[in-house]
This record gives structure tokens, C-alpha cells and sequence, in this order.
């Protein structure tokens, strides 16, 4: 094995700039992943050439693949940096920033819209209050382990990554949102609301746009059931526009006490 | 006019905070360097600790203050203890109504498991990213709030400093954004801080990337008084990384997990090779009550102690075994899941079935931004009292890893979530209190004083900009990072502190002539490290000083020039040479060492604590034995 990493970058000083690609050259470290090799960079930003160049920009915080900050495509797959081991990459090293998502600089991205579509589809549970009202309700086992697994997405952006229904100019929320309304619509308290998120779900850029391809789930760096929960909020969404249709002389008022 | 408030920081104590002020129909602007979504409050794994009383085990909330009191060495004021234990059942039945997947029991109810320095099980948990959980909980609490129009985000922004006003009150801060490297001043009624602990600045640590503490660091050079930071604790179980430690949480021995070395010095052979009886449990063997589950101080020196002292380590490395191997995999997954991916995933070992090779790491800081509290004669927190958790600097409050306030000498696992969110709970309502009596006193901000804030921020990053000397500031942060490890970790000495406060001294000089190496304005990240770097240093600084002269062992900070004799009697108590000994220290040294940024260097005061004229428990030796 070599004593070395060559990694080469994809940079960009920001939207509309062109971008080129450094290459670098580091001592290889035992136990380093590209966040370490970035660091190392940092410490003496000079490419393979000789030329010094100003330190890449990328997003990090924890490190150990719970914040989802540092996705990048590495090595031309979408993942995060922390978890990404030298030993286990072949060489040269590529790293560019996501590209579904709009370039802020080098390897930094904005996600905003990810967390623009937890605000349309309401991912929250609507509490009354923070007063003391005593405990919550009484959930299974088995229901709550379903979501955890399903809470435990970092809105990293991979499934978004991945995905041939996500593009410029398209408004599909992804499998995260979609997601995230099967993890708040299976809480006893979230199921009072649950039509509110399923009608997040449909109409332009809704649950109907996800064409299948089923790549979210297998770039899911937490191992959340994609799939399932986007086939079973498909199946919510028509039941809930069966429903509305049927109950829309009631929508307009008249029926039932007023509020 | 409505008042405004701004909270700095997205973690647990500053969505709470932003929660309490929403809930009361405040507008809220709330900082944040990362999507508050990426907090550190998400590294916690193991849980956060409520006497709920679910086991028959008799836990009660008086037990708790007990037990984290006693954890902390009684260098905690006791009314804010009081109020955090008694509150936190009622913050676990929050969370749960929230929607947090804590892990239940076949019943359907909350499940919960042991923890370090307490015999009770009172950890309420979702697997072993309880930290995730919780903060995503209040994310989306706040996000609701954020989509009603009451909160407003200011991502991607960092704090540079708090604006005073003539009477030295806080009115607002200016701040940094990290893309556009805009400098801005925000008006405000009432500030507070969340912003974390400072553990970057021991270079690698559990800590996030973003804990630099670079806001506390400069809200001390600024005249808030930063209170005991000698006391970093070092968890005892974290595995050693190139870019970060990361924490194998305190949970897994409190599911049974056992802490070993080969009884044969160097052994080569693998760790699940080893027969039993060739295992020293070291933990156990000394401490039979708490066994593996005494208090992190404890278990970390006597990890140092057996590798460093006997070289007992595993191979001759530093390290030894965390052990869970023994329990079946299917409740491993369910309980301590998150920790077991992290080591496989970087260790490329499967701790379901080898033990894990592990060793302590700087995790957290007790110490913090001084803050005051109101209690009553019962030594019940007084609600909606404008001093709970206000700085010495008015209308400037602090909650959560970057508060003083809670955890004294010591913290306990699974206390931190519960004091971050405690804190936060109390800070808001606080806020309000204060903004509402100073509002017409005081009238709008003067745009004259925000131009100011701006001005000479928009100066300080001019001259960074043109910083072009020699030095890498990465390069400075990494031997500042060296040094203090060396320096001021699981065991302190005075002739290495003295080397260390030259050495802080010559790295300061250092920065001077430090290379700015981008003098882009999209994402300049190095600008914005060498300003966070000289915070960090003057934190650095401060940590050095206060451990030079606190001289005696408490909690984290650990001298052996000056430890207590060990009693000769079972019951420390009954040994009145022993007793002697130990009131002498508590005379002198029961204090809070309260930090005053000069010039020259930090000035560092002990200040006897406000609620041992009336304490909720007379202090007692700490023994775990």
C-alpha cells in the first residue's frame, strides 16, 4: 500500500463560476477518511503541482455519520466524508459536491429545499403545550422501533442525490419528506393530523412524482425503508382523495359542528 | 413595540429556549453556524436521566439531586439541581408527546436503563442516538413555529460578539454569514447563548467540528465571566480517531458492558481468544458496588492508571476492552444499535461478537458562562425570575453545554440532555421577564449602536483578510490542540501547567503572524477559523490557568501533588483525620473559579458558592467503593 492519498477535488468559487479540479497529495494516516484527509489539506493547502491554493470549502459537524453535513460524492458515489475510510477507497481519491442541490462553493451545497418540504408536508407532532400534561400515549414496541429507524434520517440529501425524478426545475419532494409523513402520520397524537400531511404528499411534486426507480433506498446511509414508506403513503394519498371526494358536500360546510 | 429576542445556537438548550419564547407568542431570531438540524446535541447517544420510577426501585427526583450532586463534588449551586431533577419527568413526557421513539417495554410505557453514578434505572432512551432523537424533536417543534411566522432562521450564520450598550447591558449581536461573509448587527431585548462547549479546542475530542466555544470565548473577552473551566470531562470510552474521538456511549455498560485487560501484560492474542479468567476487570474488581458504571472522572483515571501506570494496555497500546459481546445481538441491535454501527462502520470489527478497544477522550465542559438563578427560602427556582440563567452581563443569558451551571465538578451521563433542556426551559421565560422591565427604560436600540457593532466587526475581518504572515492557522489549532491535551486532561500537574501557560502564550504570538490563505468573500471558511481561533485560544488559556491554580483534585480536574489520604475507615465519615482533611479542602477550595478576561491574561477568583449558606444537602466525601 502506498504511503500516500492523492485525492482530487472538484471546485468551483460558487454558482456560475467555472469549475476545475485540484489534485493533493498527503501523507497517508492509519485509520483516515476523507474528513482527516481534508483536514490535512487545510494544514498545507498546496495541490499535487506545487501550486498553493486556498484550503476547499465543505461542510462538517459530527463526524460520525449522524448530522448528515459532509455528503459529497466520493468517488463518484453519494455518502458522507466522516464515513468514508482511505483504506476502503480506490485511488485517486474523487471528491465533488452534490449536484441535484444548488452549488454554494466547492464541495458545499444548499438544502434548503429538504427542509422547505418537512415544512409542506408538516412534519411535526402538533403538541399542545410544553406544560406539564403528563405522560404520552401508551405505543408498542414494535411500532415505535418502526419509528425510530424512520427518525433516524439526517436529511442528508442522498435519496435526493440519487434520484431521476430529482432535476433542476422539478418539484419532487424526494423520498426524505415522504418519509418523514409515514414517521409523523404512525404517532397516535401525529394520526389526528395525518389527512393534513398525506395532502403535503399530493399534487405537484407529490408522492405520484416518484417514478420507481427505488435508487433512494439502497443510497440510504441510515437504512431507512424507503420504498415501503413511499408505496404506503402512495396507497394513504388515494385513500385520502377517495375520501375527500366522498366527503366533499361536508367540506363545504353544513355538516357536523362548526370549527 | 414588540420586543424581540435572539437566541444563539440550534441545539437542545436553544430550541428550547426558542420554544418557551414562541409558545408565549415572542418573535424569535434564532443563529445558527450549521442547519440547527446538525447540532452536536445529535452526537448524544445514550439518553437523558429522569427519576420516572417505573422499576419498583424506589427512584425518586431527591435521589437524583443526589446523585448529581454528589457526581459533581457538590460544585454545583443546589437550587438549579433541584429544579432540573424535579422537572425532568415531566421533560421526558414532553419529549414523548413530541414524538420521540424512546424505547418502550412490552407494556407500552417508557423503558429505562442504568447509568454512570447512580444505582437506579432512570435513563429514558431511543436506541443509542437518543441526543438525534431529542434534537430533532425540538427541530420540528420549532419548525412549526418557523412556519406560523414567529420564528425566524438565520442559518449559516455565526455570532461574532454581543453589542453593550453605555450601561454595559446587551442589546443585540453582530453576526457573520458563512456564504456571503456579510457582517450584520441584530437588534435585540434579551440574547442568549447556546452555543455549546469548547471542545475543539483540544484539537480531537467527541466533540462536533463547530465546538470551537469561539462564541464563549469572545463573550469572556467581552466582560461575561466564564466559571470553572478547569473542569473538561474526559468520557472514558471513545474510540481514538485521525479526525475525531468518537464516543461509544456510557450506555453500553449500562446494558451490562464490561471494561477488561488481558491479566498477561501484552497478550497477543485477540481479545475474544482470552479465557475468562485471564480477564482483569479492573472496574469491578475495585469498585464492586458501581462496577463498570462508576462516574466518568473515576473511570477514566482509572483507565489512565492502567495503562499509563502498570502498561496493562491491550497489545501495549492505549487501550483497553469495552465488552458487550456477551449479550445476545438481538438486544444489542435494539438497545445499543447507533454505537454498534458507528464501530463497525469504523473500525471494521463487529462488537457484537470481539470486544471494542477503547480509550478516554475529552467530551464535555462543566464549566461555562457564569449564570445567576433566583431560588426561594425552600430552595425551590423561583418561575419566570429574570435571573434564571442570566450572565453577569444584563439581558445577556446562556443555556446548555455553554453554561456553568449544573453539572458542578463532574457530569453525569445522560444529565446533559436534561440540563440542556432544563436550562432552556427556564432561560426563555426569563427572558421575557427581563425584556418586559427594561423595554421602556431603556426604549429601541439606537441604530448609532448597531452601526457601531458592525463597523468594528467589518474592521476585524478586514484585518484578517490581509493576514499574510508564515503561519497555518490550522496548523496553530492542532498544537493548541496537542498542548492541551497534554496539559489539562485526565491528569493535571503544576510544573506541565507552567510549561503549558508559556507555551498558550507563544501560540498567541503565533496567530499574529498567521496566513489568512483565502481572501475569497463565498465560504471563506479559513477567515472565519482564524477569528474563531483566537477565541479558542483565549478559552485555552483560561482552562490552563484556572487548573495552575486550583490546586487540589475534584471531580475532573485531578492533581495527584494534591489528593485527599485515602480513608482508613469503610464509611469515610468515621475517620476523623480523613474528615479533617477533607473539610480543610472544602474550606478553601468548595468554590466556583469565576474567569475575568484582562489584557494581560485571564484573572481567576474562587467564589464560595451562593447556596451552601442554605444547602438542599450538606457536602459529603465522594466515594463509589
Amino acid at each position: 500500500m502506498s504511503d500516500k492519498v492523492i485525492v482530487r477535488i472538484e471546485r468551483s468559487d460558487g454558482p456560475g463560476h467555472p469549475s476545475r479540479w485540484e489534485e493533493f497529495q498527503v501523507d497517508r494516516r492509519p485509520n483516515a477518511n476523507v474528513i482527516s484527509v481534508l483536514m490535512q489539506i487545510q494544514r498545507n493547502p498546496v495541490t499535487t503541482e506545487g501550486k498553493t491554493t486556498t484550503p476547499p470549502a465543505w461542510d462538517a459537524a459530527c463526524l460520525e455519520e449522524v448530522c448528515g453535513s459532509c455528503t459529497m460524492l466520493i468517488n463518484g458515489k453519494v455518502r458522507q466524508a466522516c464515513s468514508a475510510l482511505i483504506d476502503k477507497l480506490s485511488q485517486p481519491v474523487t471528491l465533488q459536491p452534490m449536484k441535484k442541490f444548488p452549488l454554494v462553493r466547492d464541495l458545499t451545497v444548499d438544502r434548503q429545499k429538504m427542509f422547505d418540504a418537512l415544512k409542506r408536508v408538516r412534519a411535526w407532532v402538533p403538541i399542545d403545550g410544553t406544560y406539564d400534561l403528563g405522560p404520552g400515549p401508551k405505543q408498542s414496541p414494535e411500532v415505535t422501533e418502526l419509528r425510530y429507524v424512520l427518525s433516524t434520517c439526517m436529511t442528508c440529501g442522498c435519496c435526493l442525490e440519487v434520484c431521476p425524478q430529482v432535476a433542476p426545475g422539478t418539484a419532487f419532494l424526494g423520498a426524505a419528506a415522504i418519509s418523514q409523513v409515514r414517521l409523523f402520520n404512525s404517532h397516535p397524537t401525529g394520526a389526528m393530523n395525518a389527512s393534513e400531511r398525506l395532502h403535503g404528499l399530493m399534487g405537484e411534486g407529490g408522492v405520484a412524482d416518484c417514478g420507481k426507480a427505488a435508487n433512494c433506498v439502497d443510497a440510504c446511509p441510515k437504512g431507512i425503508p424507503l420504498t415501503s414508506s413511499i408505496a404506503d403513503m402512495a396507497r394513504e394519498t388515494t385513500k385520502q382523495a377517495l375520501k375527500d371526494w366522498f366527503l366533499r358536500d361536508e367540506r363545504k360546510g353544513g355538516a357536523g359542528p362548526a370549527g | 413595540m414588540a420586543e424581540r429576542y435572539i437566541v444563539v445556537g440550534g441545539g437542545l438548550a436553544g430550541l428550547m429556549t426558542v420554544i418557551k419564547l414562541a409558545e408565549a407568542g415572542k418573535h424569535v431570531d434564532v443563529f445558527s453556524i450549521v442547519p440547527v438540524k446538525r447540532s452536536h446535541s445529535v452526537c448524544a447517544q445514550g439518553g437523558i436521566n429522569g427519576a420516572v420510577n417505573t422499576k419498583g426501585e424506589g427512584d425518586h427526583p431527591d435521589i437524583h439531586v443526589k446523585d448529581t450532586l454528589k457526581g459533581g463534588d457538590f460544585l454545583a449551586e443546589q437550587p438549579p439541581v433541584k429544579g432540573m431533577c424535579y422537572a425532568a419527568p415531566q421533560i421526558i413526557y414532553l419529549l414523548d408527546r413530541m414524538g420521540v421513539p424512546f424505547n418502550r417495554t412490552s407494556e407500552g410505557l417508557l423503558d429505562f436503563r442504568r447509568f454512570g453514578g447512580t444505582l437506579h434505572h432512570r435513563t429514558a432512551f431511543a436506541g443509542a442516538s437518543t441526543g438525534q432523537q431529542l434534537l430533532y424533536a425540538l427541530d420540528e417543534q420549532v419548525r412549526r413555529y418557523e412556519h406560523d411566522g414567529l420564528v425566524r432562521k438565520y442559518e449559516y450564520w455565526e455570532y461574532l460578539s454581543f453589542i453593550k450598550d453605555e450601561q454595559g447591558a446587551c442589546r443585540g449581536i453582530a453576526a457573520l454569514e458563512l456564504r456571503t461573509m456579510e457582517i450584520e448587527a441584530f437588534a435585540a431585548d434579551a440574547v442568549c447563548l447556546a452555543t455549546g462547549g469548547p471542545g475543539i479546542v483540544y484539537g480531537r475530542s467527541t466533540n462536533s467540528t463547530i465546538n470551537t466555544g469561539s462564541a464563549n470565548g469572545r463573550s469572556y473577552m467581552d466582560g461575561a465571566i466564564y466559571a470553572n473551566a478547569e473542569f473538561v470531562q474526559v468520557h472514558p470510552t471513545a474510540i481514538p480517531g485521525e479526525d475525531k474521538h468518537r464516543l461509544m456511549s456510557e450506555s453500553a455498560r449500562g446494558e451490562g458492558g464490561r471494561v477488561w485487560v488481558p491479566k498477561q501484560k501484552g497478550d497477543k492474542r485477540r481479545g475474544k481468544d482470552i479465557p475468562e479468567n485471564e480477564r482483569w476487570y479492573f472496574l469491578e474488581e475495585k469498585y464492586p458496588r458501581y462496577g463498570n458504571l462508576v462516574p466518568r472522572d473515576v473511570g477514566s483515571r482509572e483507565i489512565f492508571a492502567v495503562v499509563k501506570d502498570l502498561g496493562m494496555g491491550v497489545e501495549g497500546q492505549d487501550a483497553v476492552y469495552l465488552d458487550v459481546s456477551h449479550i445476545p445481538a438481538a438486544i444489542l441491535d435494539r438497545k445499543l444499535g447507533g454505537i454498534m454501527e458507528i464501530y463497525e462502520k469504523f473500525q471494521g470489527v463487529d462488537p457484537r461478537h470481539e470486544p471494542m478497544k477503547i480509550f478516554p477522550a475529552v467530551h464535555y465542559s462543566m464549566g461555562g458562562l457564569w449564570c445567576d438563578y433566583e431560588a426561594d427560602a425552600k430552595n425551590d427556582m423561583v418561575p419566570g425570575s429574570p435571573r434564571q440563567q442570566r450572565t453577569n452581563i444584563p439581558g445577556l443569558y446562556a443555556a446548555g453545554e455553554c453554561d456553568y451551571a449544573y453539572h458542578g465538578a463532574n457530569r453525569l451521563g445522560a444529565n446533559s440532555l436534561l440540563s440542556c433542556i432544563y436550562a432552556g426551559m427556564i432561560a426563555g421565560p426569563a427572558m421575557i421577564s427581563y425584556a418586559r422591565n427594561n423595554m421602556k427604560a431603556k426604549g429601541d436600540v439606537p441604530g448609532s449602536l448597531l452601526a457601531a457593532g458592525k463597523k468594528q466587526w467589518d474592521e476585524r475581518f478586514n484585518a484578517i483578510y490581509r493576514m499574510s504572515g508564515p503561519e497555518n492557522p490550522y496548523v496553530i489549532g492542532q498544537q493548541m490542540g496537542d498542548l492541551m491535551i497534554k496539559s489539562a486532561t485526565v491528569v493535571k500537574s503544576n510544573a506541565q501547567l507552567d510549561v503549558a501557560l508559556g507555551e498558550i502564550q507563544r501560540l498567541k504570538e503565533s496567530w499574529k503572524r498567521c496566513n489568512v490563505l483565502d481572501t475569497g468573500r463565498t465560504v471563506n471558511q479559513s477567515a472565519a477559523y482564524v477569528n474563531q481561533l483566537w477565541n479558542m485560544l483565549e478559552i485555552a488559556h483560561l482552562i490552563l490557568k484556572a487548573s495552575r491554580l486550583r490546586d487540589e483534585s475534584r471531580g475532573s480536574h485531578y492533581k495527584p501533588e494534591f489528593v485527599l489520604p485515602k480513608p482508613k475507615t469503610a464509611k469515610p465519615t468515621d475517620d476523623a483525620e480523613f474528615m479533617a482533611a477533607w473539610k480543610a479542602r472544602n474550606d478553601r477550595w468548595l468554590r466556583n473559579s469565576m474567569g475575568t478576561w484582562t489584557p494581560e491574561g485571564p484573572r481567576v477568583e474562587f467564589q464560595e458558592l451562593q447556596s451552601l449558606k442554605n444547602p438542599i444537602l450538606a457536602p459529603e466525601p465522594r466515594h463509589y467503593d
